[in-house]
């Protein structure tokens, strides 16, 4: 089967990072192998945040895990600065990874209980210096004071004494240690209560001026994706149905998929008729036997019998906008309005 | 469906009193370090065949105040007082074997984790059966098929052939699926659903808010829904009780609440919530701080150390609940959002530079926004 097309790639010169064609399979009891992801590509330039959105089990944190070759792909390719990451030997790897790090989802369970926060923090440079106690301490400190936590409340304190939007702004210092090329955020506010997600996207924000981050930024909420993103992709089923600049995806969702996310957001608002939004129909397939042609078919209000039988190609529908959809929603009204 | 509450379309029953009545309720627990005031003082009426949502932070007391109407937090460190009629009848002071006379049959709970109340061992058509079984006191024939008609309810696809499967061979939203199956099982009256849908995607948590809703309708239950977000409450309830460290601080019917609330701290739930339809890295409205101590908490007002709108007063006297002008509302504030009070101490917390004001104007610094409320 084709991958998903790269129409959507920009030249190298301009962009940090470069996934291509990337597959992730994992063999699975009795001969059989879940396809977690398959073909997908984009890339990142420097400064830049990529939302990923999907449902659960769509293969975003195994794109992240991938970026950081864990474990290492099936095959496609990954280049960081240009350099192949697939192509690297373990030694060389475990070096490069500092350049690269990740942020998770559960904040508290993420962070070493035995060991004092000041230490948490400071363990990569354990690893990778300076080995100065004085120094790293300088490096640590400076790095909680940057996230909101007082470093000498914080220095002799373990992680389960602090809330999970504090664990959270701990991990995040952990990660900025290293002054790392890229981060991967894997759903990094998916178990706070919206006003600690607030704090936490507001100062992801003001890390990202503050260092000139660049961000992969996971999460199955489009709103919070949104909001942090500069573009977003997104993803059913190991594959990548649609991206685009992050404001045009939501004026204009050019897949049926996309425009099932967007409506099942919830609204704050009572006046929003929440029924009008159609409901997803049915389960997400199993991996282990994706459908033919276009994956998300099954599910697809849209489909027919060329979806069941031609994998849809990544393609250009407006500046920076990408669809992978044989009948995409813009073009679909641009003929109801010559019908007329 | 329509988009009309539930409320509108059913016609109440002339005469009926509310199903619910809870008078100020106080949960508390005995720790070590102190008593924890989880629920300080809680009131609500609850009509029939309405759907109330409770909204409020972590740790707001929201899952503990529903445990306590149940009464299924009987521990041994828990101090329970007021009053909890179901039905016109004091539930408080009843045993737990007493209860089991309400449990499932009366009123029934949906968890945020399914697994809680999913045996791991047991495949999901026995574990159904056993529980229909138990209240109903059916043949184990007609449980089956009651069980699989309850299955077929709650819109899980072929449910002859689920039958025999084990929970985790179940994605996170059919195993919400039957779990709700199970709390219909009996026939409720009340529904207590928390946090359905807080471990579940958006789309899976739109199909399981419309089944929940729908099940209301169809049977006309009484239901409250507890979450931290307001938006999925939005279009979903009747009314909504907002709660801060153990406290109802501003209750309305839900277009009431969003068009005029006055309650500082609905106001920052608020405008904490991400929207979609606002361009990218459009600077979000934060709450300062966390939520207090419940076993030490502030004087005066609770919410005083976050809220951009606090005064001096507000520091010394704790605000009772009260009626405002439109029926049904009331909340808890010296200096309410949108009077002219409120936004004289809003501007005047704006000029002092008062860091919980700068952050709820997204003028802050996100790392500033933990200075306030609290320590570390
Ligand atoms: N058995 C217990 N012993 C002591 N304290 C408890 C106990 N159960 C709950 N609490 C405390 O009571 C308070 C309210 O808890 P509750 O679980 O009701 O919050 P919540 O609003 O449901 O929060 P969340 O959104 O996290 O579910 C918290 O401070 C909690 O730590
Ligand atoms: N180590 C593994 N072994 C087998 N299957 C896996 C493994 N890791 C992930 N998967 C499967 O790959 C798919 C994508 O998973 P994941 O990347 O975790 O999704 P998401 O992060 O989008 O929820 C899922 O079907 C998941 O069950
Ligand atoms: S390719 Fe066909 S099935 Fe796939 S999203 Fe587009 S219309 Fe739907
Ligand atoms: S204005 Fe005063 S009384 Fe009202 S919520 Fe704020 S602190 Fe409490
Ligand atoms: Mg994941
Ligand atoms: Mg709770």
């Amino acid at each position: 089967m084709a991958g998903s097309g790269k129409a959507h790639l920009r030249p190298e010169s301009e962009t940090i990072l470069r996934v291509e064609d990337l597959h992730v399979e994992f063999p699975v009891g009795g001969g059989r192998t879940v396809y977690a992801v398959s073909g997908i590509s984009f890339d990142i330039a420097k400064g830049e945040t990529l939302g990923l959105v999907g449902e659960s089990g769509c293969g975003k944190s195994t794109t992240g895990r991938a970026i950081l070759q864990l474990p290492r792909p099936t095959r496609g390719s990954v280049k960081l600065g240009g350099e192949d990451l697939m192509a690297m030997d373990g030694e060389k790897m475990r070096q490069k990874r500092t350049d690269l790090q990740m942020i998770f989802q559960d904040p508290i369970s993420s962070l070493n209980p035995r060991r004092m926060v000041g230490e948490v923090v400071a363990e990569p440079l354990e690893v990778w210096g300076p080995h100065d106690a004085d120094e790293q301490w300088k490096i640590v400190s400076n790095m909680l004071d940057n996230v909101g936590i007082d470093p000498d409340v914080a220095r002799y304190k373990r992680a389960h004494e602090f809330s999970g939007g504090q664990c959270q702004r701990i991990s995040i210092a952990r990660a900025l240690v290293m002054e790392p090329e890229l981060i991967i955020c894997d759903e990094p506010v998916s178990a706070l209560d919206v006003s600690v997600q607030a704090q936490i996207l507001n100062m992801l924000e003001d890390l990202k001026a503050q260092y000139g981050l660049t961000l992969v930024f996971i999460a199955h909420d489009l709103a919070v994706v949104k909001n942090i993103s500069d573009r977003v992709a997104v993803m059913y089923l190991g594959k990548m149905c649609e991206l685009s600049e992050s404001d045009e995806l939501y004026e204009r969702p050019a897949h049926p998929y996309t425009s099932l996310l967007l409506g099942s957001t919830p609204i704050p608002d009572p006046l929003v008729n929440i029924h009008d939004v159609p409901e997803a129909e049915g389960e997400l397939p199993s991996p282990i036997s994706p459908p033919s042609g276009c994956r998300f078919r099954t599910r697809c209000p849209y489909a027919d019998e060329i979806c069941e039988r031609v994998e849809p190609q990544m393609r250009k529908i407006s500046d920076d906008h990408y669809v992978a959809c044989h009948h995409p929603l813009v073009e679909a009204e641009e003929v109801a309005v010559s019908f007329d | 469906m329509s988009d009309a509450p539930s409320s509108q379309r059913i016609t109440k029953r002339p005469g009926d009193d509310p199903l619910l009545v809870v008078e100020n309720l106080k949960t508390h627990f005995h720790i070590d370090a102190g008593v924890v005031r989880a629920v300080d003082g809680v009131s609500f009426k609850l009509d029939r065949g309405k759907t109330l949502g409770i909204v409020g932070e972590s740790g707001s007391g929201k899952t503990v105040l529903s445990r306590s109407v149940m009464r299924l937090n009987i521990a041994e460190n828990v101090e329970t007082a007021g009053s909890v009629k179901y039905d016109g009848v004091e539930l408080l002071g009843k045993s737990n074997k007493e209860m089991r006379d309400y449990w499932g049959v009366e009123m029934a709970m949906v968890f945020q984790d399914p697994m809680t109340s999913l045996n791991p061992v047991v495949k999901v058509g026995r574990q159904l059966t056993e529980h229909v079984r138990y209240h109903l006191n059916t043949s184990k024939k007609e449980a089956r098929l009651a069980a699989i008609e309850l299955l077929r309810s709650v819109k899980i696809p072929e449910p002859e052939s689920r039958f025999d499967v084990y929970p985790h061979e179940m994605s996170g939203g059919m195993r919400q699926r039957v779990c709700i199956a199970s709390a219909l099982a009996c026939g409720p009256k009340m529904l207590f659903a928390d946090e359905p849908t807080t471990a579940l995607d958006v789309t899976v948590q739109h199909q399981i808010l419309n089944l929940l809703q729908q099940a209301q309708q169809d049977r006309f239950m009484t239901m409250i829904m507890v979450t931290h977000d307001l938006g999925v409450v939005a279009g979903r309830t009747d009314d909504i009780a907002v709660m801060y460290a153990g406290k109802i601080v501003e209750k309305a019917p839900t277009r009431t609440l969003f068009a005029q609330m006055k309650h500082p701290y609905t106001q920052a739930l608020l405008q904490s919530i991400p929207r979609a339809s606002n361009p990218k890295h459009t600077r979000l409205s934060a709450i300062s701080g966390r939520p207090p101590d419940l076993i030490n908490p502030p004087s005066g007002c609770k919410f005083s150390p976050r809220c951009p709108y606090a005064q001096d007063k507000c520091y010394e006297v704790e605000p009772e609940l009260k009626a405002d002008t439109t029926p049904g509302h009331e909340f808890a504030c010296h200096f309410p959002v949108g009077t002219p009070e409120g936004d004289a101490a809003f501007e005047a917390n704006m000029a002092a530079g008062k860091p919980q004001t700068l952050a709820a104007a997204g003028k802050l610094a996100a790392t500033e926004d933990l200075v306030t409320g609290g320590a570390v």
